[in-house]
């Protein structure tokens, strides 16, 4: 799966499609790959209110609970309803219906420090290296 | 899966594989001041026969031909050897955690039979595989509670047993929860004007006990109501489980934590026992402990295995719902198998015996001047009555007469100095109910 060029990536492999100060989150085609068949997708509340770097939510697959880490500061303004009943569509679609939560960014200039689309790719294909090591 | 001890060269070679030379070495991260460097002060080993003889003295010291009038927690129930002798099955008393489905099945069976049990007497939806005991079952609820709503504040019952209230100080002194009691009314109940002012959209959790440790049943849809009003969770903890035989499922609760010790667990030195969290369905992510599933295997068949392990320690590490909590299996299987032998009329009628014998003895002991109720809610097989002497004093001269006393209510409740708290089960005779009152009268109408 092609990773889109307009969002901005996370070591911990979250992806953030930022626009006008908001932002929406999600996990990569990569991590989900990594997970296996999601299960139950756990999100914070609407107004919930957080820095870079902390965990704000969780991914279950059968194989394991994954906390989701902020790529940036800000405060939720909307959680993916649809993954509730249909927490698979992170494994069909992760890039796109599979988004996790939309924020308003409290500083936008924190996203210059993400990888991009292919500083990402780079990334995964040494982590991929290193796995078959 | 066996565990075998290991040779002096087989250690000698465990060492060499992680290059160092010796027990001590291996230890060596211990600081020094803290090293034992004696061996252990152990008797020396016994031959079969002096380990006979030794076991046979120890068991003669046990005491025999007592009835008993002590309940608080821990009670004495009428037990079946079929229990006993399922327990002893080898399948059962030494297989391991049931990690494995394909050679697990058995225990897997019967972990699953337990929480349907739990959940048909409790009226929940889910029930996990069991706890320590009741003690550590709610303050599992609480934290559960806490993971729920994200709030911080506590509010326990006076009447929840005093040794639970103790566990749960002990896990919040170091994790920012905050404790506060609610005190019990005159009925024996908790007390709903003190509880109003407390109440607040902080508050995670309202633990309350029914029957309460004082023996009387809390009115819980009210206590649900104001729960729910503040956003807090009703946690309604179950020391006594045979109540549920004739006392409405509590479920109004939201989550409960239950001692399933009254279910062919032996009183023993207070334990082992087995701990029960039960709750609604759509809070199984936040349970503590282990889960058994049914499902289906490749043929079609019915199958059981480990489920939503995801949120367990060995998976989940230090983020796991609990890293305080077992799953106590044989405990769980005896009260399966008791269960399962007494059936829905046996737990009933079994239930209706320790009714009608606590109120028998009650009206036995209201017949002796200075003796009053203390509380007047209603109870199920435990209640409390005010002496006009000191309950220890009593305590003694009944022992005398082989007859194990009420609970000293006083050593838990200073205002309560010369109260006691009376339990009978279906175990004691009518006969020995009237010796009892005869011995209790007999001691208060002795000069001091």
């Amino acid at each position: 799966m092609a990773y889109p060029k307009q969002f901005r990536y996370t070591k911990e492999h979250e992806w953030v499609d930022a626009k006008d100060g908001n932002a929406t989150i999600g996990i990569t085609d990569y991590a989900q790959h990594e997970l296996g068949d999601v299960v139950f997708v756990e999100l914070p509340a609407t107004g919930t209110a957080f820095t870079a770097g902390k965990t704000f939510g969780s991914v279950e697959s059968v194989k394991a609970v994954s906390d989701i880490y902020a790529p940036a500061s800000g405060e939720v303004i909307e959680a993916n309803a649809a993954l509730q009943n249909k927490p698979e569509l992170i494994n069909t679609d992760p890039h796109g219906e599979g988004w996790l939560i939309k924020v308003k960014l409290a500083n936008p200039a924190e996203l210059t420090s993400l990888m991009d689309a292919a500083g990402y790719e780079a990334y995964i294909e040494e982590k991929k290296k290193e796995a078959s090591a | 899966m066996r565990y075998l001890p290991k040779s002096p060269a087989e250690r000698q070679e465990m060492l060499a594989a992680i290059g160092i030379n010796s027990i001590e070495e291996l230890f060596s991260s211990i600081p020094e001041p803290y090293r034992l460097k004696k061996p252990l002060d152990l008797p020396g080993p016994l031959s079969e026969t002096e380990l006979i003889q030794y076991f046979q003295a120890r068991a003669a010291e046990n005491s025999a031909g007592y009835t008993s009038f002590l309940g608080a927690g821990v009670y004495n129930h009428l037990r079946s050897v079929v229990t006993d002798t399922i327990l002893q099955r080898g399948e059962f008393l030494t297989s391991y955690t049931p990690y494995q489905a394909e050679i697990s099945q058995g225990t897997l069976q019967a972990i699953f039979e337990f929480q349907t049990l739990m959940c048909q007497l409790t009226g929940q939806e889910v029930a996990n595989a069991s706890m320590y005991d009741g003690s550590t079952a709610t303050t599992e609820a609480v934290l559960m509670a806490e993971r729920l709503t994200g709030r911080r504040r506590v509010l326990v019952a006076r009447s929840v047993h005093p040794e639970y209230r103790d566990v749960l100080r002990t896990y919040a002194k170091n994790s920012g929860l905050k404790i506060e009691e609610i005190p019990y009314s005159a009925a024996g109940r908790v007390d709903s004007n003190e509880l109003k002012t407390a109440l607040r959209d902080d508050v995670c959790a309202l633990v309350v006990q029914s029957p309460n440790f004082f023996g009387a049943l809390e009115n819980l849809a009210p206590l649900a109501d104001a729960a729910h009003a503040s956003g807090a969770l009703l946690v309604t903890a179950i020391a006594e489980a045979l109540s549920l035989g004739v006392v409405k499922s509590p479920t109004e609760a939201d989550i409960v934590a239950m001692e399933a010790q009254s279910f062919g667990l032996a009183p023993s030195y207070g334990g082992p026992f087995a701990g029960v969290v039960a709750a609604r369905e759509k809070f199984v992510r936040q349970m503590p402990g282990r889960l058994a599933g049914q499902t289906t295997d490749q043929d079609g068949r019915r199958g059981f295995v480990l489920t939503l392990a995801t949120r367990e320690q060995h998976i989940r590490r230090e983020k796991a719902t609990s890293n305080i909590c077992t799953n106590q299996a044989l405990c769980a299987l005896a009260a399966t198998v008791h269960l399962a032998l007494l059936g829905k009329e046996g737990i009933r009628e079994m239930a209706e015996q320790n009714l009608a014998k606590a109120q028998y003895t009650l009206e036995e002991l209201e017949k002796i001047p200075g003796i009053k109720r203390t509380f007047k809610a209603p109870f199920f097989n435990e209640f409390t009555v005010e002496l006009p002497r000191s309950v220890k004093i009593v305590n003694a001269e009944l022992l005398k007469d082989k007859i194990v006393g009420p609970f000293v209510l006083g050593a838990a409740y200073s205002e309560l100095s010369k109260h006691a708290l009376v339990c009978v089960t279906e175990t004691a005779t009518r006969g020995e109910i009237e010796r009892f009152a005869g011995c209790v009268r007999r001691a208060l109408e002795q000069p001091l």
